[in-house]
This record gives structure tokens, C-alpha cells and sequence, in this order.
């Protein structure tokens, strides 16, 4: 193993010390274990069902009302009347399922960690923007930027959904049932995106990790994103994900087109001008 | 790792980060580290290596299958074998005297098994984290 000290940048005198360590180093101490919730997770059942009737409230207080219900142990709450208003259920560190009858604005469903929720209508942009863990399912279209910046859990759009989907995605998966717009993927550094539609132009331009299925055309491919073989571990996720979610198509995941990263725009700084031209 | 990819090369040992760091390339050679993930982030879950708490933990949340676990794997920092924790933004080392299994999805099924004990603990940072910054 070569150490820094023996590297070539550090005889040049580019660098002392190493790069590595800056991050918290921890070890695990498992003699203190909690439950499967968070430590200050709100202790809920599942068979508790209330109801929220949305027609004449604002976002925060409607955010607030279903806080308060989940204090007094409700685990199933029921949004009636959502009448598309923006940044509805965010911030919810819980398990717990939520249903919304009827369609969300702009930024629904944002930084989630753990809740299932169900939405009957249509979404704005950003839905689902930083979700952590969860699963969100939209039953008809969603705007752009769907699943934004999405770090963990499974965001499913049976409809059709804008452009810019998953851009900066960090984990978790998204699924659409339709047809995507122009970037999809765009900068995606980890997750997977599944797409039984077609999807438009740069689909998963500059992305640094992370994979693509798409189960129709591909208008084009961005910069570094580059075809792959489907394994047969690819083929018994898409099947039991797509099944998951009621949309797997007749004739299999077969004809699945996988996309990853090329990684040529890893070292991207340290390529000489003809090698930068040649990746892009 | 058996049977996975890095940096769109076959690696076939399961130790090859805990045997060599991972300074592989030539361009890693001239810089003196590592560049980039310490295992394969693209690596699927193989279901049928589910362990029992695990099992119980989707039950518990009300999940068919591994949610955001099936991005946590078991991965390698410093020669040592280590789980990335999101929520301190750091590795959490697996106890040395722990014997490993000897092929990545295993591994993984144990990383994700000891995050989550790890994360939903009293002690875990997020706690002081919660309360000290939340808004509501």
C-alpha cells in the first residue's frame, strides 16, 4: 500500500498531511440498543385513523395538525380536500402512513424520514425533495424535479413526471410509471432510477454514480452516462420493485435499458484539455 | 468483493480494500490515496439474505422490502471494515474481532442489521443533534 509519504504529489510539495480522517470516526457500541424508531420518535399505531379536512386551513397549520395527531398516537391520518396546496406533509421523522385525497403543490411531501404515504391526484414540483427512508406513491402526474436531492427510500409516480427528475439524487430509488422529461439523473451521484416510459433529452448528464433503467426510448444520453449489461440481480430487483408498485409491464423488465456512470469526470480537474474535450 | 464492480472493473476478493486500501490506479498511486466510494454503491440487495432482525424492522415500519437500507453496505475505511452513517456524516467501524462473512451481500446484510441499531440507540449523536436544532 502506497502511503502518502511515498506518493509523487507529496514530493512535489502539493501536500503534508493526508486527505483522509477528516471525517468522525466512530466504532460501534451496541450495549445501549433502542428499538426500530428513532430515539425521539413519536410512539404511534398503526390502527389509529384520524382525519383532516384541509379546505380552510393554511400549509403550517395543516403541517401542525397532523403533528399533533401523531403526539396522540394516531398512525393513519387521512387529508381531505388538499386543494393543491404547497409544502403539505414535511419534516415527519416517523413511521406512520398518510393518505391524500386529492393532489399536492410544490415541495409536498419533503424531508421525510420513515412515513408511507399515498397520494391519490397529481403533485407539483420538487415532491419528495431530501426524503431520508419512506415510501411515497403519486397515483397520477408530478411536476419537475421529482425526488430532488432524494437521499433514501422509494418514491413511485405511476403517471408521467417533468424534467429534472432526481436531479442530485443521493440514494433511494424512484420510480415512474409514464415518461420522464429532458436531465433526468441529472448529477445523480447514488440511487436508482426506474423509468418504464421513455425519457427525454441528457437523461443521467453528468452523473457520478448510481443507476438508470428505462424501459422505452431514450431521446439521449448527457455527458458520462453510459450503457450497461442488465445482470440478473438487476432483473429480480426490477421485478420485485416494479411489482411492488402494480407497475411492472407485461412482457417483463427484459427490454430495460440500464444507464451508469462512465466516471470519466471522476478526476475531472486533473485531466489534460484533450482528455477534458474527449469526456465531454 | 465477489461478483461486484468498482470503478467499472470486475474485483473478485471480498478483502481487496481491507488487504490493500484501495490504491489501485495509477492516478491513485500519484496522489497517495484512495479516490472515491470504498465499495460498490451500485450493488443490489440479494433478498434471500435477509436477516431476522431485518425482517422484523420492515415489519416495524410497514415496508415490503429493504427501503433506504438497500443503499447502505458494508464498506472499508482505513484498511478497516466500516458502515457510512448519514446522519453523523461519518464511517462507524465494525469491531475488529468480528468475523466477517466471506462475500459482500452477507456483509452488507450485517452493516445495515448494526446501522440501524446503531442509529436507533439513546446514545447515537442525532439525539443531542434533535434536540439542540429542531424546528417543531
Amino acid at each position: 500500500m502506497a502511503g502518502v509519504g511515498e506518493s509523487v504529489s507529496t514530493q512535489m510539495g502539493m501536500h503534508t498531511e493526508p486527505l483522509t480522517g477528516r471525517d468522525i470516526k466512530t466504532k460501534f457500541t451496541l450495549e445501549n440498543e433502542g428499538g426500530f424508531g428513532y430515539h425521539f420518535a413519536r410512539d404511534v399505531d398503526f390502527n389509529r385513523r384520524a382525519e383532516i379536512d384541509c379546505a380552510d386551513l393554511e400549509p403550517t397549520e395543516i403541517n401542525g395538525k397532523i403533528r399533533d395527531l401523531m403526539d396522540s398516537g394516531h398512525g393513519s391520518i387521512v387529508l381531505r380536500n388538499p386543494g393543491a396546496k404547497h409544502s403539505l406533509v414535511v419534516g415527519i421523522l416517523n413511521r406512520m402512513n398518510i393518505i391524500v385525497d386529492g393532489s399536492l403543490g410544490y415541495f409536498g411531501c419533503g424531508l421525510l424520514d420513515g412515513p408511507t404515504v399515498r397520494i391519490s391526484g397529481r403533485v407539483g414540483w420538487s415532491f419528495g425533495e431530501n426524503m431520508m427512508a419512506g415510501v411515497c406513491v403519486v397515483e397520477k402526474n408530478a411536476g419537475s424535479t421529482f425526488g430532488a436531492a432524494l437521499r433514501g427510500g422509494d418514491l413511485v409516480c405511476k403517471g408521467s413526471v417533468g424534467s429534472r427528475t432526481g436531479i442530485d439524487q443521493k440514494g433511494g430509488t424512484i420510480v415512474v410509471g409514464g415518461d420522464t422529461g429532458a436531465f433526468s439523473g441529472f448529477m445523480m451521484q447514488r440511487g436508482r432510477m426506474v423509468v418504464c416510459g421513455n425519457a427525454g433529452k441528457n437523461l443521467g448528464d453528468s452523473m457520478y454514480d448510481g443507476t438508470i433503467f428505462i424501459g422505452g426510448e431514450i431521446q439521449d444520453l448527457g455527458v458520462d452516462a453510459v450503457p450497461a449489461d442488465l445482470t440478473d440481480l438487476d432483473r429480480a430487483w426490477l421485478t420485485r420493485k416494479l411489482t411492488m408498485y402494480e407497475l411492472l409491464p407485461g412482457k417483463g423488465v427484459d427490454h430495460f435499458t440500464k444507464i451508469v456512470a462512465g466516471k470519466q469526470l471522476w478526476s475531472y480537474d486533473n485531466l489534460e484539455p484533450t482528455e477534458k474535450k474527449l469526456v465531454l | 468483493m465477489a461478483g461486484t464492480g468498482y470503478k467499472g472493473a470486475r474485483i473478485d476478493d471480498v478483502d481487496h480494500f481491507l488487504k490493500g486500501g484501495g490504491i489501485d490506479s495509477e492516478r491513485e498511486q500519484t496522489i497517495g490515496q484512495h479516490i472515491g466510494y470504498r465499495y460498490d454503491v451500485n450493488l443490489l440487495p440479494d433478498y434471500g439474505k435477509l436477516t431476522p432482525f431485518l425482517k422484523d424492522y420492515l415489519e416495524f415500519m410497514g415496508w415490503d422490502d429493504l427501503n433506504w437500507l438497500e443503499d447502505v453496505h458494508m464498506g472499508y475505511d482505513d484498511g478497516q471494515a466500516a458502515v457510512f452513517d448519514r446522519n453523523i456524516n461519518g464511517w462507524v467501524a465494525i469491531p475488529e474481532d468480528m468475523e466477517l462473512p466471506d462475500n459482500q451481500q452477507d456483509r452488507d446484510m450485517i452493516a445495515r442489521e448494526m446501522l440501524i441499531k446503531f442509529q436507533m440507540s439513546p446514545d447515537h449523536p442525532l439525539v443531542d443533534l434533535y434536540q439542540a436544532y429542531r424546528k417543531f
